[in-house]
C-alpha cells in the first residue's frame, strides 16, 4: 500500500495469471475485511428473531431426538453400546461443521456476485470467513455434547459405563482443521465448477444429502460388514475423522492412523487443487455468472 | 511527469446469448484446440466490433478491442461514450472485476474503485459497523478506518442515525454514507463510476467538491466516468473518447467533450435554396448559404451555450432596377422546437438601415455570449430590400447548441438545458448587498 516511487509497476492486471500465484500476502493485507465479515455474519445471524443463538441448540436438539425416535428405537441400528444421544449429538455437530464450511465455499461465486461485481478483494475471504463463522455454531453444539457427557457420566444413566474418554481425544483440533480443510476444498471446486454451468450445484444439493448417509453418523463402522462396503466408506476422507473423534471422546470406534493420515493427504491435494481451480475463475466469473 | 497507469492493446471479448447445452459443446472445443492442440483460440479471431444497433454474424463481440494508450500520473481523466462504448468494461478490467481477454493494464500505486457506492452494505447493521465493513472491502485496513471514522461521519451528515441499523436509513442517506467512506479511501489510482448521478443537488455539489479536492491535492490519479459532460467539464483535465469499443479520441477535457457532443449530433446540411420561401417575397434578396463560424479565426463550428457565436449569411442581390437598393435591413429570429419565437437579431434594432448593392455578399451575425441552452432551434432568415421582403425563410434552418457551461462556474450547477430553461442571461444574486459564493 506503500506509494511506490522507483517506477516500478506495482499492479499488472493480464488475461492470465500462472496457475501458481495464489498472493498469500494479498490475502493477508485483507486479514481485517475477513474479520469484519465474520463479525458480521454472526451479528445479523439471528437479528429479528426472538430465541436468538438458542437456535444453536434448538436444531441439533431436535435432530438428535428425531434420530434416536427413528434411527435408535424403530430401526434398532446399533451404536456401539454407547447412549444414543451422545453418538447422535457428536455426528450431528461435526458433520454440521463440515457441511457448513461446505456450503457456504460452495455458494461463494453465487451468492456474491452482486458484490464481486462492483469490488475487487481476494475471492477466498469469503468461504474462509465462513470456515471461523461456522466455529461458532460447532462450539456451542459441542457444549451440548459435553452437558449431555456430564450429565451421563454424574446421573449414571444407562450406557455411561461405556465412555471412556482418552488420550486420542487431543487430536481434535486435528480434526476440527481437517474438517474445514475438506468442506472449504470441496466447496471452492464445486463454487469455481458452478459458476457457469447451474447443474454443478443442482448435482451438488444432491450428493451433499447422500454423503451424509455415506458418513458414520447415524451407525458406527464397525456395523459395516461387507469388507468392499466398509473400504468405500473409508475412502470417504471425513468418515476417519467422525470415527477418531468417537473414539477419543466416547471410547468406542475404529480409530486408524493410516486413513487418517489417507484423509489428511486428500485434504491437502483438495486445497491446493481447489485454490488453483478458485483463482483461475474468479479472474473472469463475472462475464459467465 | 510520471506514467501512472498504461494499458497495453487491451481487448475484451464477451460472449452474447444464453449458456446452454451449445455453449458447453463450444467449449469443450475451445478447451480442445488450445489446451490440447496448444493453437490459438479460433474465437478470438471472430470476435465482432460492438455496435449494439447491427445484428452480428457471431456470438462473440469485442466490447473493448485494442485499447492503448497513457495515464499519467495526478491527471484527472474523464472516459466518455455512449451506452454500450466500453466505458464499463474498461472500468471493469482495471477494477480487476473481471480480465482482459489479450493484452494487460499496468498501475502504480493502490488502485481504489467507486462502481457503486455503499458496496457490500448489510442492511441489520448499524451506520458505524457498515462504514467498517464498506471501509474494509474498499481496501482499508481497521486501523484506518478507525483513525478516520470521525471525519467520515461527519462527511455523511448522518450523525444522528449513525447507531440505527442501515434498514431504516433513507436511501439518499445511505448513498451520503457511503460516498463517504469512499471520499476517505485516499488511494493514489481512483476509479469512479457514474456515483455521483444519485442523491440530491446539495449532496451532488458536495461529492464533486470533494472529488476536485481529492483530484487536485498530492498528484492523485483520477478515472471518471460520466454520462454528465458538465461533472466531467469540471473535474477531467482530460478526456477519453470511446466508441464501440476502442479509443476514438484523446485529448483534453473541453476538446473530447465537444468531440463526443458534435460525433453526436446529427449533421444535417443546410440546403439553404431549396428551402421554400415565404409567400410574396420579391426575389431581390438570396439567401444562398448559412454558416455557423468562431469568431476568432472564422473555422465553423457548432454553436455552444455560452461561447461565441457567428453566424454567416451568404447572399446575393439581383433584379434591382438601379445599382443598389436603399433602406434596407436584415434579421435573424430563434425559435425553440415547439416553434416559439424566443429572439430576434434584426439588424434595424441596434443599426440604422443600409443598402444593398448588387451581386455576392455576406452579412455576419456575431453574438458573444449564445444564451440558449442545449437543444434543436430553427432560424428564420431576412432579408429586407427597400420595405419589401428580398428572401424570406421562416423557421426552416436548424440550429443544435451542445452543452457548456453557461456561467463559468463549474458542473455543480444543473445542467441548464434538463431545468426547462431555454434562456440564459449574465447575472448576480446579492443578500443584504452582499454577493452569494458560487
Amino acid at each position: 500500500m506503500a506509494k511506490n516511487n522507483n517506477g516500478e509497476w506495482t499492479t499488472i492486471i493480464r488475461p492470465k495469471e500462472s496457475i501458481w500465484s495464489l498472493n498469500m500476502k494479498e490475502l493477508w493485507d485483507y486479514r481485517d475485511l475477513c474479520s469484519l465479515f465474520i463479525r458480521r455474519d454472526i451479528t445479523t445471524m439471528f437479528k429479528q428473531t426472538v430465541l436468538g443463538p438458542l437456535w444453536f441448540i434448538i436444531q441439533p436438539t431436535m435432530t438428535v431426538l428425531l434420530y434416536t425416535v427413528v434411527f435408535g428405537n424403530i430401526a434398532k441400528i446399533p451404536t456401539d453400546g454407547l447412549p444414543q444421544p451422545l453418538f447422535y449429538l457428536a455426528g450431528v455437530s461435526l458433520w454440521g461443521y463440515f457441511s457448513g464450511c461446505l456450503g457456504k465455499a460452495r455458494g461463494t461465486f453465487a451468492g456474491n456476485a452482486n458484490l464481486f461485481g462492483k469490488v475487487y478483494f481476494p475471492r477466498l475471504i469469503v468461504p474462509i470467513s465462513g470456515l471461523v463463522t461456522g466455529l461458532l455454531n460447532f462450539g456451542i453444539q459441542l457444549a451440548l455434547f459435553f452437558i449431555v457427557y456430564g450429565v451421563y457420566i454424574y446421573w449414571q444413566l444407562p450406557g455411561y459405563e461405556y465412555l471412556n474418554i482418552n488420550a486420542y481425544a487431543l487430536l481434535f483440533p486435528l480434526y476440527v482443521v481437517m474438517l474445514a480443510g475438506l468442506g472449504l476444498g470441496f466447496g471452492i471446486i464445486f463454487s469455481s465448477f458452478s459458476t457457469k454451468y447451474r447443474d454443478i450445484s443442482l448435482l451438488l444439493n444432491y450428493v451433499t444429502s447422500l454423503w451424509m448417509y455415506a458418513t458414520p453418523i447415524i451407525y458406527p463402522l464397525s456395523t459395516v460388514t461387507n469388507p468392499t462396503l466398509k473400504f468405500i466408506m473409508q475412502i470417504n476422507p471425513v468418515t476417519s475423522i467422525f470415527e477418531g473423534f468417537k473414539y477419543g471422546f466416547l471410547g468406542a470406534g475404529e480409530f486408524s492412523w493410516n486413513w487418517l493420515g489417507y484423509s489428511f493427504i486428500v485434504m491437502v491435494v483438495l486445497l491446493l487443487f481447489g485454490v488453483i481451480v478458485f483463482n483461475q475463475k474468479q479472474r473472469n466469473f463475472m462475464d459467465t455468472v | 511527469m510520471a506514467t501512472a497507469i498504461e494499458f497495453n492493446h487491451v481487448s475484451k471479448l464477451y460472449r452474447l446469448g444464453l449458456v446452454s447445452t451449445g455453449t458447453f459443446r463450444e467449449d469443450i472445443k475451445r478447451w480442445w484446440i488450445t489446451s490440447v492442440q496448444k493453437k490459438e483460440d479460433p474465437y478470438l479471431t471472430i470476435g465482432e466490433t460492438n455496435d449494439r444497433g447491427t445484428k452480428g454474424e457471431s456470438n462473440f463481440v469485442w466490447a473493448l478491442r485494442d485499447i492503448d494508450f497513457k495515464v499519467e500520473q495526478g491527471d484527472v481523466v474523464g472516459i466518455i461514450g455512449k451506452n454500450g462504448a466500453g466505458k464499463s468494461t474498461l472500468l471493469k478490467l482495471l477494477s480487476r472485476i473481471t480480465s482482459p481477454t489479450t493484452g494487460d493494464i499496468r498501475a502504480k500505486g493502490r488502485i481504489a474503485s467507486l462502481l457503486e457506492v455503499g458496496t457490500g452494505m448489510h442492511p441489520e447493521m448499524t451506520g458505524r459497523e457498515n462504514i467498517f465493513l464498506n471501509g474494509a472491502i474498499l481496501g482499508m485496513t481497521k486501523a484506518e478506518i478507525t483513525r478516520k471514522l470521525d471525519e467520515i461521519i461527519d462527511f455523511s451528515g448522518c450523525e444522528r442515525y449513525i447507531d440505527t441499523p442501515v434498514k431504516r436509513y433513507s436511501s439518499g442517506m445511505r448513498v451520503r454514507l457511503g460516498f463517504a467512506v469512499a471520499a476517505h479511501l485516499d488511494p493514489d489510482i481512483l476509479v469512479v463510476d457514474e456515483v455521483l448521478a444519485v442523491g440530491d443537488a446539495e449532496f451532488q455539489k458536495k461529492a464533486i467538491g470533494k472529488m476536485q479536492t481529492i483530484s487536485k491535492g498530492e498528484g492523485r490519479t483520477v478515472l471518471f466516468v460520466s454520462h454528465n459532460m458538465d461533472s466531467v467539464r469540471s473535474l477531467c483535465r482530460s478526456g477519453v473518447v470511446l466508441k464501440n469499443g476502442t479509443v476514438e479520441f484523446m485529448g483534453t477535457a473541453t476538446d473530447s467533450i465537444d468531440f463526443y457532443l458534435e460525433a453526436n449530433t446529427e449533421h444535417e446540411d443546410i440546403a439553404i435554396p431549396e428551402l421554400t420561401r415565404e409567400p410574396g417575397v420579391t426575389g431581390q434578396a438570396r439567401i444562398t448559404d448559412l454558416q455557423y463560424l468562431n469568431p476568432t479565426d472564422d473555422t465553423p463550428t457548432y454553436p455552444y451555450t455560452g461561447r461565441a457565436l457567428k453566424i454567416r449569411i451568404h447572399y446575393e442581390i439581383e433584379n434591382l432596377i438601379e445599382s443598389f437598393a436603399s433602406n434596407c435591413y436584415i434579421s435573424i429570429g430563434v425559435n425553440d422546437d415547439r416553434n416559439m419565437s424566443l429572439m430576434s437579431f434584426a439588424s434595424y434594432l441596434k443599426y440604422s438601415n443600409f443598402n444593398m448593392h448588387k451581386g455576392s455578399h455576406y452579412a455576419d451575425l456575431i453574438i458573444p455570449h449564445l444564451p440558449l441552452t442545449a437543444g434543436k432551434y430553427k432560424l428564420s432568415v431576412l432579408i429586407n430590400v427597400n420595405k419589401y421582403a428580398g428572401d424570406f425563410i421562416r423557421s426552416k434552418i436548424p440550429m443544435e447548441v451542445l452543452d457548456d457551461d453557461f456561467f463559468h462556474v463549474g458542473g455543480h450547477s444543473m445542467p441548464t438545458h434538463v431545468s426547462g430553461h431555454i434562456v440564459l442571461a449574465e447575472h448576480c444574486w446579492c443578500i443584504d448587498g452582499k454577493e452569494l459564493e458560487y
